[in-house]
């Protein structure tokens, strides 16, 4: 009786959590991949099948969207890595002190903890045509007119996006370069490297899981996004997230739907691209 | 002590700016929120008074931002605890081998890896097809929960980890049976921790936009209502309310350290 007991409690304990994601994650992605060869009359979606929602993504104008979206992914990807990277490395080899080590890394996450809606509000005074960044560049004689571009432009986008993703690429990053024995480092430089040759070939290659990590966040979380792009953006400015948010606002749930699948694939494929490049299973 | 290379004092000077573009903004709207009755949007600050922070609390100003707090508030709490609940339940069962554990790891993880707005999109479409209403507190509830409950799985995971097993084993070599065990030795062991998830699981709940828009029904949560607001409010009272809802989440993260503080001083005595 306790045998049988021990062995099917492992799985009433697993249940929970396995129906959560059955319920909220599984099935409605199920019922996206239904909807999306349904049939819009106008007003509703119509159970039915017709390619036709998917023909339209392929439309130029659609497919302009994605190229737009990878445009965002790559900029915003590249500035977190070229942010997070040197605050990573500064934090985990020149701070020395562990004390101060976890303050300096707290005061980078605390943003994160504060809601996403606000931090994109508070760019308003500093880029808007009126803001510091204008005045400043007034006061000193260095523009004519106030800089337009510097708010409600793909700038702006890019900008808000890499303020709010940063933490997810800094984490991962910290993380897999406190991992790093320090004994490995001293031997290198025993054996003669440079500082730079360090980095190279001791600290990047150790760091790369961590990179990986961090770029799957960013990228999935730009693919999807469309706050930034809305409240950043110009009307210029065009994400896939944006398009399917447009398509529900009309009621169109067949078309949102056939985008959110590619969307999801095209997720996935880069998601999967970033796997064969880097094994991040030791993190794991 | 060595003498510090170029690279320290020229890194420290990136982070400085790092941590200046994280934060100015932010101090702009509090200085900003502080303004006078005639404030607007930009600087420089016209008057200091308490004006604009007061309005927020005024109802044809912002709308009902109160409600949507408390809207947020509860939703907060709610998936504070189930999160705490269902990753604790399932890191104890991580503990044990069983069949089927890599795919429940793999379809929590796949939960962040997922588009939110896909999240969003399919709990509305299923519950339209169900013929379910949507609610904040029935389809916004689940959509928070792929968001907290991997971060919170994952936390857990890594607690047990580094969890010894020896103070179990005692306890049942003392006679304690499963539950008592886990109630009077493994729960005040792993208290801390918790603390940091049951933190992190309201705060992005607390916070989350994306997952909620699509799902929260009739009456929005809060990040929601100031989304709204984006488009139609034109004065201080936008920032002011930005304001009160940053130093609540700041609120939030001092009280989990007190917590996680109190705890660990228990725990050494």
């Amino acid at each position: 009786m306790y045998k049988t007991w021990k062995g099917v409690q492992p799985y009433l304990l697993a249940t929970p959590q396995t129906l959560v994601f059955l319920l909220f994650l599984i099935f409605p992605i199920l019922m996206i991949g239904l909807v999306s060869f349904w049939e819009f009359n106008g007003y509703t979606m119509v159970p039915g099948f017709t390619l036709s929602n998917y023909a339209d993504v392929f439309t130029e104008v659609s497919l302009r969207t994605y190229l737009n979206t990878f445009k965002y992914v790559v900029l915003v990807w590249f500035f977190c890595l070229a942010i997070a990277f040197p605050v990573s490395y500064f934090l985990a080899f020149h701070i020395q002190n562990q004390k101060l080590q976890i303050i300096l890394f707290l005061i980078c996450t605390v943003p994160f903890w504060t809601s996403n809606i606000i931090r994109m509000i508070s760019w308003i005074p500093v880029l808007g045509k009126e803001g510091l960044i204008n005045s400043l560049l007034l006061n000193l004689n260095l523009v004519e007119q106030p800089v337009e571009w510097l708010l409600y432009s793909d700038f702006a986008v890019v900008l808000g996006m890499v303020h709010l993703y940063n933490f997810f690429m800094i984490a991962p990053i910290f993380n897999s370069m406190m991992r790093i024995d320090r004994n490995l480092i001293t031997a290198a430089e025993d054996m003669g490297a440079s500082g730079f040759q360090i980095l190279k070939e001791v600290i990047l290659p150790l760091t790369a899981p961590g990179i990986a990590i961090g770029s799957i966040f960013v990228v999935t979380l730009v693919m999807g996004e469309f706050i930034t792009v809305r409240l950043m953006g110009g009307g210029q400015s065009a994400s896939v997230g944006k398009l399917i948010q447009t398509q529900i606002g009309s009621l169109q749930y067949p078309l949102a739907a056939a985008n959110a699948v590619v969307l999801l694939i095209v997720t996935l494929f880069l998601v999967a691209g970033i796997l064969r490049v880097v094994d991040i299973r030791k993190e794991l | 002590m060595n003498k510090r290379p170029l690279s320290f004092y020229f890194l420290a000077a990136f982070f400085g700016l790092f941590v200046l573009f994280l934060y100015g903004p932010m101090i702009a709207i509090f200085m900003l929120s502080l303004q006078g009755p005639d404030g607007t949007l930009t600087f420089p600050m016209r008057g200091f008074s308490f004006y604009w922070l007061g309005q927020v609390f005024q109802e044809q100003r912002v709308g009902s931002f109160v409600e949507a707090f408390q809207r947020s508030l509860i939703l907060g709490i709610g998936v504070l605890l189930l999160s705490l609940i269902v990753s604790v339940m399932a890191g104890l069962a991580f503990r044990a081998r069983f069949r089927g554990a890599t795919f429940l790891f793999y379809l929590t993880i796949s939960s962040l890896i997922v588009p939110s707005v896909l999240v969003s999109l399919g709990i509305g479409i299923a519950f339209q097809v169900l013929g379910l209403e949507t609610n904040w507190f029935s389809s916004g509830l689940g959509a928070h929960l792929t968001w907290t409950v991997p971060f919170a799985f994952l936390i857990v995971l890594g607690v047990f980890n580094r969890f010894n097993p020896s103070y179990e084993e005692a306890a049942r070599d003392l006679g304690a049976n499963d539950t008592k065990t886990f109630w009077e030795v493994v729960f005040p062991l792993i208290a801390p921790s918790l603390i940091g998830v049951g933190l992190l699981s309201f705060t992005l709940s607390y916070d989350e936009f994306t997952r909620t828009s699509l799902v929260s029904g009739q009456d929005n949560t809060l990040p929601l209502e100031v989304f709204g607001m984006t488009t139609n409010v034109t004065s201080p009272a936008l920032y002011a309310l930005g304001t009160l809802t940053t130093l609540f989440s700041f609120t939030m993260i001092v009280i989990a350290f007190i917590g996680f503080q109190m705890f660990s001083k228990r725990q050494q005595q």
